[in-house]
Order: C-alpha cells, then structure tokens, then sequence
C-alpha cells in the first residue's frame, strides 16, 4: 500500500512538474531565473537551521542534500 | 581590523579550508579575491521551560578560481533546558535517575517527566569544494565534521552535476558516507534495563557507534523564464546504535495503568531505511516570487511523513521585501512507539519499543515573517520570527485507567527568532 502510496505521489508532482507550460529558455532570457530571489534554496543558511531545527524535533530528515554531519539532537 | 591583519586571517582561513580538502595549496592565494559571508544568530525557545537553544552561524564562501569555489560553514549552538524523558505522567510525584547515574530529578504530580539536566553545546564545521570537469559537468566534495560532548560525527560527500539542454535542465547524483561515534552521559544503558536508584550499579554498555550511507538523485528544470523546478529521490541506510539513551518507558499496571515506579530503558531497531521524495519549485511573478516545497518521507520503522513548505516573497520595493512562511508536518507513529510498558510485559517484552514522542503520531505547524532589506554594497540584513506547535494525540485508543487523566501526548510551542546579515569581504 505504502508503495502504491509513493507511485502516487511521484506521478503527481511530476504531473505537476510537467503540466507547466514548458520553454526552452536561452540563456539571454535568463535575468528572471538569475535573481537571487528566483534560487531553489534562496537562503541557505536560514535553511541549513531549519534543517537542524526539524532533524530535532521530528522522525524524519533529508531530501534536499546529501551529508551535513550527525548530531546527537536526535 | 586593519587590511593586514584581514588578509592574514583570510590566508588562515583558506588555508585550513584547502588542507581539510586536500586542494592544492596555491589555491589557497586566489582566496585574496572577494568572500560572500553569511551570518545569523537563531534562538529557539520551547514553552513551559523545556529546551531553549541560541545557534549563531557562519558562511563563507569564495572562487578559487573560475568557477570553482569553496565554502565553509561554521555552527555552535547552546542548548538548555528540560526535555521529556519518556515516562508518563502520573497522580502521585516521580523520581528520576540521571544520565550519569549519580543524582535524582523529581517530577511533581500530574506533571511530563522533564529530565532537567539536559544540556549541550555542539559545534559543526561544513566544507564543500564545487569544482568544475567542463563548462556543463562539476564535481562537489563535501565534508563535515561534529562534535559535542557525548556525540562526534564525521561525514564525506561526492556529488556529480551535470547541465543539459542549453542548461535548462541540471541532472545530479551524489553518496555521502558518515560515521557518528556516541558516548552517552554514564555510558549507554542496556535495552529494556531497569533504571537504578543512584548508588546501585547501572549495567552499562559503554561507547556505541553508527555508520549510514545516503544517496541522492535529482532533476531540477527550467520551466519557463519564470518557474524553476526540482525533484529529487533519497536513499539512506544507516546500521548500528539507534537508541536514545536518556529516554525511558515506564511500566503500568495492567488494569488501573498507575505508573509502578519502575522504568525502562527503551530499544529501537539497529538499523534504519529511509525513501525520500523531495520536489520543490520557485516562480517569479509580477515581481514576488512564490517557493513551494512537498516532501514525502518512509522508513522501515514504520514512518510516513508529509511536509508542505510554502513562501511568498512580497516586494515591497526594489530595496526590502515581507516572506511570511507556512509550513505543514504530519507524520505516522513508529511501529514499536508505546506510551508505556503494562507490568506484565515484563515476562515477555516486545522486540523493540521507544516512548520517545518524535517516534510517535503528531503534526507540526509553523507560521513565520521575514523581512529582509539589501542594505547595498553587497550587504543586506534579515530577520524573521516564527511560531512552530507541535500537536499529537493526548487520548490514544490504547490509553485506559489513570492514563486517562492525563495528556498522553501534550503540545509544544516554539518561537524562532533569527537575525541575519550578509557582507562582502
């Protein structure tokens, strides 16, 4: 079920990935995406300490990056 | 500070940097051109006199040379406080033994057991290396390092990157290895031990260890000259000591489920399986900016987890702009979570079982507002509070006589304040 469950949830945000209106952007078109604002993680270090806020608080931890170092918080 | 001395302690600081990543030396020298810094101090603050933390952080981040760059992030955070031990709560007042076996805590009548002598200070040291292989592929060397004083952990990292389609669309792949040395305070108890009075002899196991291997793979694609996005799946496999050593069960009576007074050291599975799926996108419109992240989460302990993460960047000028922040957590409860033990589990306890109420069934909430203003000359300057609260289930199915009195699952609030300023060096 819990496999089922995972299909699922990959189908859909790649249904929602794909269901935007898809354009090859030149790089001359990129000022938009080059704004620091537009960056996936715009603020790294404020999300590195979300990251160890919620490693502490909660069962479940990772999906952005790899590594970072333990921590006995949790 | 005088440019001399600045530059001196940039050459310290680069130095350390290259030897900790086995860069070449000369390299070292074009770190004389500018360093991105990062700052911010965090303060976390629990209600109820339960943990409070302060996490101030450092990054730097600089080109070697074209396109290849380093940076190092530093972290210390402090932590005290009163945090749950793992026993229920009961109608008549409990005693406690310390972590290091040598001192009693108490806790009153209809009261969480706290263990009050809970306190920590940690430091964290993150170097990574992106190098590039050619104008569309790099490598990324990271390596970490922990330490604090009853835990010290070492992790590496490879990642490969790769740009495709006119750079429109970035594919990646990437290991990390890490090793977590654990020394709990008095040496880490037996699983399913007894808790001793102090004075008697604790059987203890000493130091314990843990060795995990993740793995990651993404996609990220643009979209349009607007929207951006990235998916990417986790892998995780982690083998050794899983147990948190200060928590405990305690054992009920098994028709009027009056706490016995004794307790149990709790046991958790030596190894741990996580998927991970993680999906997050920005779009730029007029002028805000949107960020919207899901994360679906499972382990082989029985876990499934759901994080939605929303931010919209309201442009208040072309100078300052208002974040406010939501973000929704709601996880499944561990297979071997137990409030509490009966007493007549004694003669046959379960595999595994842990009261620890991060293993349980709650949700997290958190609202937050940032506020940040470029400050010009490559400098800017943000701060942001946030209240988190997190809620489960106070009256499980499970829960029968005195457990009924009490709040088996009881909220926590946090605030989180964060100060933030970014300069060029």
């Amino acid at each position: 079920m819990s496999k089922l469950y995972s299909v699922s949830i990959l189908i859909l945000l790649l249904s929602l990935t794909t269901a935007c209106e898809l354009q090859a952007v030149k790089p001359w078109e990129r000022s938009i995406l080059a704004k620091p604002s537009m960056q996936l993680t715009a603020d790294e270090v404020e999300n590195a300490l979300d990251e160890h806020i919620y490693f502490s608080k909660e069962a479940s931890t990772g999906g952005q990056s790899i590594g970072g170092g333990g921590c006995g918080c949790n | 500070m005088s440019h001399f001395s600045s530059i001196k302690i940039r050459e310290s600081l680069s130095l350390a940097c290259c030897t900790l990543l086995h860069a070449a030396p000369e390299a070292s020298a074009a770190l004389l051109d500018d360093v991105e810094v990062d700052s911010a101090v965090l303060i976390y603050s629990e209600a109820d006199n339960r943990v409070s933390l302060i996490e101030p952080i450092v990054k730097l981040k600089t080109e070697l040379e074209e396109d290849q760059f380093l940076s190092v992030q530093m972290v210390f955070d402090a932590l005290t406080g009163a945090s749950p031990n793992g026993a229920q709560a009961s109608n008549i007042a409990q005693t406690f033994t310390s972590p290091s076996g040598i001192s009693l805590y108490t806790t009153n009548a209809g009261e969480l057991p706290l263990d009050s002598t809970f306190r920590d200070t940690r430091f964290a040291l993150t170097s990574t290396l992106e190098s590039p292989i050619d104008r569309l592929q790099k490598n990324i060397y990271s390596l970490s390092v922990s330490t604090e004083h009853d835990w010290n952990s070492l992790s590496a990292g490879y990642t490969y990157s790769k740009d495709l389609n006119l750079r429109n669309t970035t594919v990646m792949s990437g290991l990390s290895l890490t090793y977590d040395a654990i020394s709990p305070v008095g040496g880490a108890p037996i699983a399913f031990e007894q808790m001793l009075a102090p004075g008697f002899l604790q059987p203890k196991d000493g130091k314990k260890d843990r060795n995990t291997v993740d793995f990651i793979a993404g996609v990220t694609q643009v979209l349009n000259r607007k929207t951006i996005s990235q998916l990417n799946y986790s892998f995780s496999q982690s083998q050794g000591y899983h147990n948190d050593p200060y928590k405990i069960l305690s054992l009920v009576d098994d028709t009027t489920a009056v706490v016995t007074g004794d307790y149990l050291y709790e046991k958790r599975p030596d190894s741990r399986q996580r998927h991970i799926l993680y999906w997050k996108t920005a779009h730029h419109l007029t002028a805000d900016v949107i960020n919207i992240a899901y994360r679906y989460y499972q382990d082989d302990w029985g876990i499934v987890s759901h994080t939605v993460d929303l931010k919209y960047r309201f442009e208040l000028s072309d100078k300052d702009f208002l974040q406010p922040h939501i973000r929704y957590y709601s996880q499944s409860a561990a297979d071997f979570y137990r409030h509490s033990l009966l007493a007549s589990e004694l003669s046959a306890l379960p595999e595994f079982a842990s009261a620890d109420f991060r293993l349980g069934e709650f949700n997290t909430t958190t609202l937050g507002l940032k506020y940040g203003r470029d400050l010009g000359a490559n400098q800017a300057f943000s701060s942001r509070i946030e209240i988190m609260r997190q809620s489960g289930n106070s009256q499980p199915a499970d829960a029968f006589g005195e457990q009924l009195n009490h709040d088996l699952y009881p909220d926590l609030t946090a605030i989180i304040l964060q100060l933030s300023y970014s300069f060029s060096w």
